[in-house]
């Protein structure tokens, strides 16, 4: 039997080469490097990581592997914002990783390694690749969540991530195989035309395995009934891990949901769309209700996630171009949004405080800039105008009252009214309540206020100006359309 | 007929011994019932014909990764009564919950067609060989992303448990071939009856 080799095109690969090198190499230098390093592998992991987000941009459509790998104007944007979610967030992390004793060079490896699953998800045009690229993700942030290895609830959180992701794992494998068994191939477009052929008679093993994908992703970005470990998680890991997480595995795992349900079963719409509605309205009732009782904001954040994961999977649920770009520009800011509330959460840290919901009283009287911007970002994600929150929650609604999903929409809003409670009871806390003794006198370094400016920034732009990014998800989606 | 028989045969164990691993009270039996499991689907995996996943799965899962467990399980001195305390109360919703899949799965498979077609089975080319074939090319992607993930949890792995502990003996070769006799060698003059002094 001659050996046929597949067409292989490394320059499609190259942003995640790139990284996979740089990984490799960091690790050499951890190993033998002197001490004291983790300023240089730091700014060594952040020029790599603009190399490739540049590398990225200038890429044309192409796949390799024999459609295993797809490098489209879908993957190249996804990819873009978690270049700018990995960068963003180990940048305004460097204090704090030198303060824990982080910054032994294993972190970074870790968090590039977390990247380079995120990347392959978005690019994956095979379930075994979609796999794969998960695993490498979801395993490196185990082991950054429990990173503080003396703390116990760190080492809790990243047990009970360990142990329910590979819960969550085995349910997508258990799915993959299934729809593997009814349509004989693992590729994306193999299984659309082989459902495509057989039109009329559709397997219930088929849906069953749609449904145990969509269960396994679901987990992922902990949308509802899926999130119970994200307030245990989001408290326990240390805070740097936190912002992470909060940002990289809900960008790639929506990649990855997007693909597998639009690319691979398009003739399911019927089965598929009924799922992503529950989860999505039970999400936002999550989101909106859980958040409320909470003390502690990395708790409060993360249920106030899972009602971002809700407005997205409502912007997937209307199933027409508007909303697909919707999901897109929601990513976008969200990731800016929360990469700003934690650059605050971190600054606070400096001191020891910044965990509980009642360290912000009287943020205002003391950093007036800093209780500008606190307040920019609660806005931001409550949705209110003319922040860039605003704009991703109009163009859910929008898409949906398009689709002709009124209830969903009213539903939306109504929830969106509740969380509003939660965000602004932080604005109140910064503005009209009495501050500690002392408190607040952290002094501010170049890359917290280079974070939060931009973060501020774009917040603002965004909210005002959408036009670029709305063009830039429109080209993103076509490739769906 | 007699694959049939031999098919039910191995299932059976397998079924069994699953069972076992989790209900037996002993954690070494629990690991030597998985032994069982794993040996009994390796002939399930020899009735497909798949000859090299069955000496992959006795290879390496009973011979390297049971046997680790082994290890683990002996070495950790885990209170497994203890941890099994809460699990009773759970017991009732844990079986309704997997009373309620198993069924589903029942009746979804039971009208099934799989599709035969999954897998050529192409007569002439060992198994070895074909899995080879397919692995460094088709699959060549997926082989290099399995490697790092490997590396990712090598290295989980040592960032989690090492430990770099102060005041601990070790030996450092280079440290005692540099020594030279005037540093470590003291003669003393002892006088009889008194004993050597420190």
């Amino acid at each position: 039997m001659p050996v046929q080799m597949p067409d292989i095109n490394l320059v499609t690969l190259l942003p995640e080469i790139l990284i996979a090198l740089l990984s490799l190499v960091l690790l050499l230098k951890s190993a033998w490097g002197d001490e004291n390093r983790g300023g240089s592998i730091s700014a060594m992991v952040i020029a790599g990581v603009a190399i490739a987000t540049a590398i990225t941009l200038r890429g044309g459509d192409t796949t390799t592997f024999g459609g295993f790998f797809i490098n489209d104007a879908f993957a190249r944007f996804m990819k873009v914002l978690m270049f700018l979610a990995t960068g963003l967030v180990l940048f305004m992390s460097q204090e704090f990783m030198r303060r824990n004793k982080f910054d032994g060079g294993e972190y970074q490896v870790l968090t590039l390694m977390a990247l380079l699953g995120g990347l392959i998800m978005a690019s994956a045009g095979d379930f075994i690749i979609l796999y794969l690229g998960l695993e490498l993700m979801s395993l490196s942030i185990y082991v950054l969540a429990a990173f503080r290895r003396d703390d116990k609830r760190s080492n809790e959180a990243g047990l009970k991530y360990f142990v329910l992701g590979s819960m969550a794992s085995g349910f997508l494998l258990y799915g993959i195989s299934l729809i593997y068994g009814t349509t004989g191939t693992t590729l994306f477009t193999g299984v659309a035309t082989a459902l495509q052929a057989g039109t009329g008679h559709i397997s219930p093993a088929t849906v069953m395995g749609v449904i145990l994908v969509l269960a396994g992703m679901s987990f992922k970005v902990a949308a509802a009934p899926f999130h119970m470990w994200a307030p245990d998680v989001y408290e326990g890991s240390p805070t740097s891990v936190t912002a992470f997480m909060a940002v990289l595995p809900k960008i790639a795992a929506f990649a990855a949901i997007f693909r597998v349900l639009l690319v691979a079963f398009p003739t399911l719409h019927v089965q598929w769309n009924p799922v992503l509605q529950f989860l999505a309205v039970a999400s936002l009732a999550v989101g909106a209700v859980a958040a409320i009782g909470q003390t502690n904001i990395k708790r409060m954040l993360a249920y106030s996630s899972i009602g971002h994961v809700g407005f997205i999977l409502l912007g997937l649920t209307t199933h027409n171009a508007l909303g697909f770009q919707s999901v897109l520009v929601y990513l976008a800011i969200y990731i800016f949004t929360n990469v700003g509330a934690f650059a605050i959460i971190l600054l606070l840290n400096r001191e020891g405080i910044g965990d509980e919901i009642d360290d912000y009283k009287g943020l205002a009287r003391q950093r007036p800039m800093l209780a500008i911007l606190m307040a920019m970002f609660m806005f931001s994600m409550a949705g209110i105008p003319p922040l860039a929150g605003f704009m991703g929650k109009l163009y859910v609604f929008m898409a949906a009252i398009e689709a002709g999903q009124f209830g969903l929409a009213i539903t939306g809003v109504l929830f969106s009214a509740v969380g509003a409670f939660y965000y602004l009871r932080i604005v109140k806390l910064i503005y009209f309540d009495q501050p500690k003794e002392g408190a607040f006198t952290m002094v501010m370094d170049l890359p917290a206020r280079a974070i939060l400016t931009v973060a501020g920034v774009i917040i603002l732009y965004w909210g005002i100006f959408p036009g670029a990014l709305l063009a830039w998800s429109a080209a993103g989606v076509k490739v769906f359309l | 007929m007699a694959t049939d028989i031999v098919f039910y045969f191995f299932s059976l164990i397998t079924v069994f011994a699953a069972v076992g691993v989790i209900a037996s009270r002993n954690q070494v039996h629990s690991v030597l019932f998985l032994v069982l499991t794993f040996f009994n689907t390796a002939g399930l995996f020899v009735l497909l014909e798949a000859e090299l996943l069955a000496a992959l799965l006795v290879i390496v899962y009973m011979g390297a990764v049971a046997i680790l467990f082994l290890f683990v399980v002996m070495m950790l001195d885990v209170q497994f009564e203890e941890l099994r305390q809460g699990a009773i109360q759970h017991l009732p919703m844990g079986i309704f919950v997997g009373v309620m899949i198993l069924a589903e799965l029942i009746v979804i498979l039971s009208g099934v067609h799989l599709d035969h077609h999954a897998v050529e089975v192409t007569a002439k080319v060992s198994n070895t060989l074909a899995i080879g074939q397919v692995m460094f090319t088709k699959y060549l992607l997926p082989f290099e992303i399995a490697s790092l993930i490997l590396l990712v949890a090598l290295i989980g792995a040592v960032v989690l448990t090492l430990r770099k502990r102060t005041g601990v003996k070790r030996q450092n070769i280079s440290k005692q071939l540099a020594r030279t006799r005037d540093e470590a060698v003291e003669l003393v003059k002892v006088t009889s009856g008194e004993g050597a002094k420190p």
